[in-house]
């Protein structure tokens, strides 16, 4: 515990700064730590390496640009491929590649210079009640612009990243003007103003106050697992949609390298560790996400699923259309 | 209107070191309000022709819909329930004097998910109705909606009212009993003598409890975004976090700086023609009003219902969930947490009170305009939506530690590497930003009420103004610089955006730590810390309770 007083803090920050004890290596992670430590403390134990967390949802990458070459921060953790990509426009990381790398995560997963790397890829999927939505009924994103399920829809936010990758991926395969039409539609099905997060949109499926929600597909497995939220679940059958054309939209948590990373072999070395089989597997057990290394499955609930399609298209392409997809929301007035 | 003293000659303010010291302060504490302001100057795009094309008349209406909404209900329950406890005597007052702070422990992101957990559809409440009177879907009856705009009010006005009530109580405890007694010995009813006399008596407090609650109001992000109310504090995040412009969301942070503005005008000019001196801190004790009967009964209930509402209710739900998930949420952590969180929660208390008494006595000694200037500046910082204070913070803090290491690398080969950015400093001094405008402001108000003769006897009598300040008015303004110190405290022990943005390596403060589950409305598995931040939060406030009234009775 430290003792928090001003004048002591500033020596003991000087001290911690020159004086480098056992070996570490610093995260700033935009995910939570509870969906982290498992890995980390296997890094730990198979390494001897400290891993030391800052973890926020907003900020840390304002903060690594300021701090600039004297930052402490070795890897950026974030979700989304929106994201990951804020965090290589504002020059605050580095490209990297080792031969592990290379083979355990696949091409579209990397930026084309190793500036980020995609650990897992989650699917963006439909959930409909089992009671009231017919098998095959719903089958692309595409369909969710139906009139038929006017004021049957649940999702959260517009706004979220979740949604707004899934919005830029509609721009990307099918143009600005017919996007913005079917989100217009969409909105117009809406069962209530878009709320709360990708679980209560199941829960919203399971009291009966929307037929068809939006979600990620690890949710579901996070629900099961829930003695509460497991009856939500088990409410909803798994969509994964556009099977027949391009694939259903997948987005990834990924992994950065600071410029500035003090600590950067044992950086590397946690980096290739996340993409070898023990921490791909605990990825896929423990987060019901798709382990990225070829060859590493889903757990035995996510493969139960079934194999799905995903869309092949590049991320980086996703993230450019970024911007418009938010502006859509906004004038669409999607979240009103 | 009053005549001020004549002001001294410019040079003279200059060279005195109360000025000097108050400039310092509002220097160090304009650092990052001015790094905002430099980052809305480099916006990533011009935002505003998207924003003003679509959403960003909703957005302020909503801001005003919400701030009338919570600052009026904040108004009626924290007032209404001063003036009770202080004035009557009904069952059960003694305890209600203090357990009405009791929902100020609670942050609002929390009572909102507790709210929301009991009052939804699939909660406990409507999930009974439905079994009582067999309904079967949410179509069949009306039950209203809590995540909406009244939500909203409703969630955040049950936590806030706390600081009005504060603020009137400490005002109806310092007033002079004889004014209220010439009041009624020229025959006004108990009613009146409150409309007419102790109401307008104690204004200045009131007004700068309500400009608290209002600050807090349109800073909150948590609740809003719960509830999906579209507030400017919503649109400046989504601005920064899904268009990625930090430049425009620091635009909208000054366009939130006008709202400021308007609010302390407000509460200078609710002020105005305000002068009443307390000669001194009365040993007399308040003659109470014995009420009896249905009145005894509806006061009872009117001050129990924010205390079951703001507390009891979620804290039992808190408590229930703490029990049942304690295996998931239990960490050794925990001890480590509470301690960080009750020290950067002291020390930063103790800071802004040292630096709000500066600023109030320092205006006090020279009311020269710009030291009144310098003043209000200072509190700005309350007006900062709490991660944009943050990054505020970030901006000076890292040039600074960069700049040092870059000379001494140079002249002297050795790194210092970053001596501020990332410690438990940088929160401190954040917290110190934010919340001077509470102290200050609460200090000066009772600051005011003591008369200038004071001052003049004082300093006749061979004493120099800072021992006049130790000796003669911090003892007489006790009250004020308490409430004062217990606001920031808890302030601080709830406070999230800035601290997680700012804190050091593997550092959980609770609040952070409940924030890792109540982010992805994990409410079951957040109960436990966030538990602990009230019970933690509710001892000084208890204790502090009991010292401020002890102010009136002690000889």
């Amino acid at each position: 515990m430290k003792r928090l007083i001003p004048t002591s803090l500033v020596i003991a920050a000087t001290a911690a700064t020159s004086v480098q004890a056992n070996e570490e290596v610093n995260v700033y992670s935009y995910r939570q730590p509870f969906l982290m430590q498992p890995i980390f403390d296997a890094f730990t134990k198979d390494t001897g390496i400290d891993v030391n967390v800052v973890f926020a949802k907003k900020g840390l990458t304002e903060r690594l640009k300021r701090e600039g070459k004297n930052s402490p921060a070795d890897l950026v953790f974030t979700v989304d491929i929106g994201r990951l990509s804020e965090v290589v426009e504002a020059g605050v990381v580095q490209g990297v590649t080792t031969p592990e790398l290379e083979n355990n995560i696949p091409a579209q997963y990397h930026g084309p210079d190793g500036q980020w790397y995609g650990l897992t890829t989650r699917a963006r999927v439909i959930y409909a009640s089992k009671e009231r939505v017919a098998k095959d009924a719903i089958k692309t994103y595409e369909d969710l612009a139906k009139p038929e399920w006017k004021g049957k829809i649940c999702t959260r936010s517009g706004k979220h990243p979740y949604n707004v990758a899934l919005i830029a991926s509609m721009i990307a395969n099918n143009g600005e003007a017919e996007t913005e039409k079917w989100l217009k539609a969409v909105k117009d099905n809406l069962a209530q103003k878009p709320q709360g997060n990708d679980r209560a949109q199941v829960k919203a499926i399971k009291e009966g106050v929307c037929d068809l929600a939006i979600g990620n597909n690890y949710y579901y497995g996070k629900m099961l697992m829930d003695e509460e939220q497991s009856a939500w679940a088990r409410s909803v059958n798994i969509v994964f949609p556009n099977q027949g054309d391009r694939g259903t939209h997948v987005n990834i948590s990924g992994v950065s390298l600071t410029k500035s990373a003090p600590n950067k072999d044992n950086a590397i070395k946690l980096m290739n560790f996340l993409s070898e089989a023990t921490a791909q597997q605990i990825y896929a057990e423990q987060n019901f996400e798709y382990p990225v290394k070829p060859g590493v499955g889903p757990s035995a609930l996510v493969a139960s699923w079934g194999e799905f399609k995903a869309d092949k298209l590049p991320l980086n392409e996703i993230a450019k259309y970024r911007n418009q997809a938010v502006k859509l929301v906004d004038r669409t007035g999607f979240d009103n | 209107m009053q005549t001020q003293a004549t002001t001294p000659p410019l040079h003279r303010v200059f060279r005195n070191p109360w000025f000097l010291s108050s400039a310092f302060i509002a220097f160090m504490v304009g650092l990052p309000i001015i790094a905002v302001f430099y980052l809305a100057f480099y916006p990533e795009e011009n935002i505003w022709p998207h924003l003003l094309d679509t959403v960003l008349s909703g957005y302020v209406s909503s801001t005003l819909i919400l701030m009338t909404g919570v600052g009026s209900l904040s108004l009626f329950m924290g007032v209404g329930s001063a003036w009770l406890v202080t004035m009557c005597k009904f069952p059960g007052r003694k305890m209600l004097e203090w357990a009405l702070l009791l929902p100020f422990a609670v942050p609002a992101y929390v009572i909102a998910y507790v709210y929301t957990d009991l009052l939804e559809y699939a909660g406990i409440v409507q999930g009974t109705l439905r079994e009582l009177f067999g309904w079967s879907s949410y179509k069949e009856y009306w039950f209203p909606e809590i995540r909406s705009m009244g939500g909203a009010i409703t969630m955040m006005a049950l936590v806030l009212y706390p600081y009005v009530y504060l603020m009137s109580r400490a005002a109806f405890l310092e007033q002079s009993m004889s004014l209220f007694s010439v009041s009624r010995n020229l025959g006004h009813t108990p009613l009146q003598s409150f409309f007419r006399v102790s109401l307008p008596v104690a204004r200045p407090a009131i007004a700068v409890g309500l400009s608290l609650v209002l600050m807090e109001t349109l800073n909150d992000f948590g609740t809003v975004d719960f509830f999906a109310v579209k507030t400017l504090t919503a649109g400046l995040y989504d601005t920064w976090l899904n268009m990625g412009n930090l430049g425009g969301a620091a635009q909208i942070a000054s366009l939130m700086l006008i709202f400021v503005v308007t609010l302390i005008y407000m509460e200078r000019f609710s002020r105005r023609k305000q002068k009443q001196f307390e000669s001194k801190n009365q040993g007399q004790s308040l003659e109470q009003f014995q009420l009896s009967g249905v009145k005894a009964a509806a006061a009872t209930f009117f001050c129990l219902l924010p205390v079951v509402t703001g507390f009891l209710i979620p804290i039992s739900v808190l408590g229930y969930y703490a029990y049942h998930y304690f295996e998931v949420s239990w960490t050794s952590k925990f001890v480590s947490h509470a301690m960080n969180s009750f020290t950067l929660s002291i020390i930063a208390a103790t800071t802004t009170i040292v630096i709000g008494v500066t600023l109030a006595y320092s205006k006090r000694l020279n009311s020269s305009g710009i030291t009144s200037l310098l003043v209000r500046f200072s509190g700005l910082g309350y007006a900062m939506p709490g991660a944009v204070l943050a990054v505020g913070i970030i901006v000076p803090f890292a040039a600074f530690d960069n700049a040092l290491d870059d000379f001494l690398r140079v002249n002297f080969g050795v790194s210092t590497g970053l001596l501020l950015s990332g410690t438990t400093f940088a929160i401190i001094f954040a917290y110190t930003v934010r919340f001077l405008a509470v102290s200050a402001g609460s200090v000066e108000s009772s600051l005011a009420k003591v008369t200038p003769s004071m001052d003049m006897a004082s300093r006749s009598l061979g004493r120099n103004n800072l021992s006049t300040l130790l000796r003669v008015h911090l003892p007489i303004i006790r009250g004020g610089i308490l409430t004062a110190a217990l606001v920031v405290f808890v302030d601080c022990m709830k406070e999230l955006p800035a601290t997680l943005i700012l804190r050091p390596f593997n550092f959980e403060t609770l609040a952070t730590h409940v924030y890792q589950f109540a982010s992805d409305e994990l409410l079951e598995q957040s109960a436990l810390a966030a538990l602990i931040i009230v019970l933690v939060g509710i001892l000084p406030v208890i204790f502090l309770s009991k010292s401020i009234s002890s102010t009136r009775t002690k000889k």
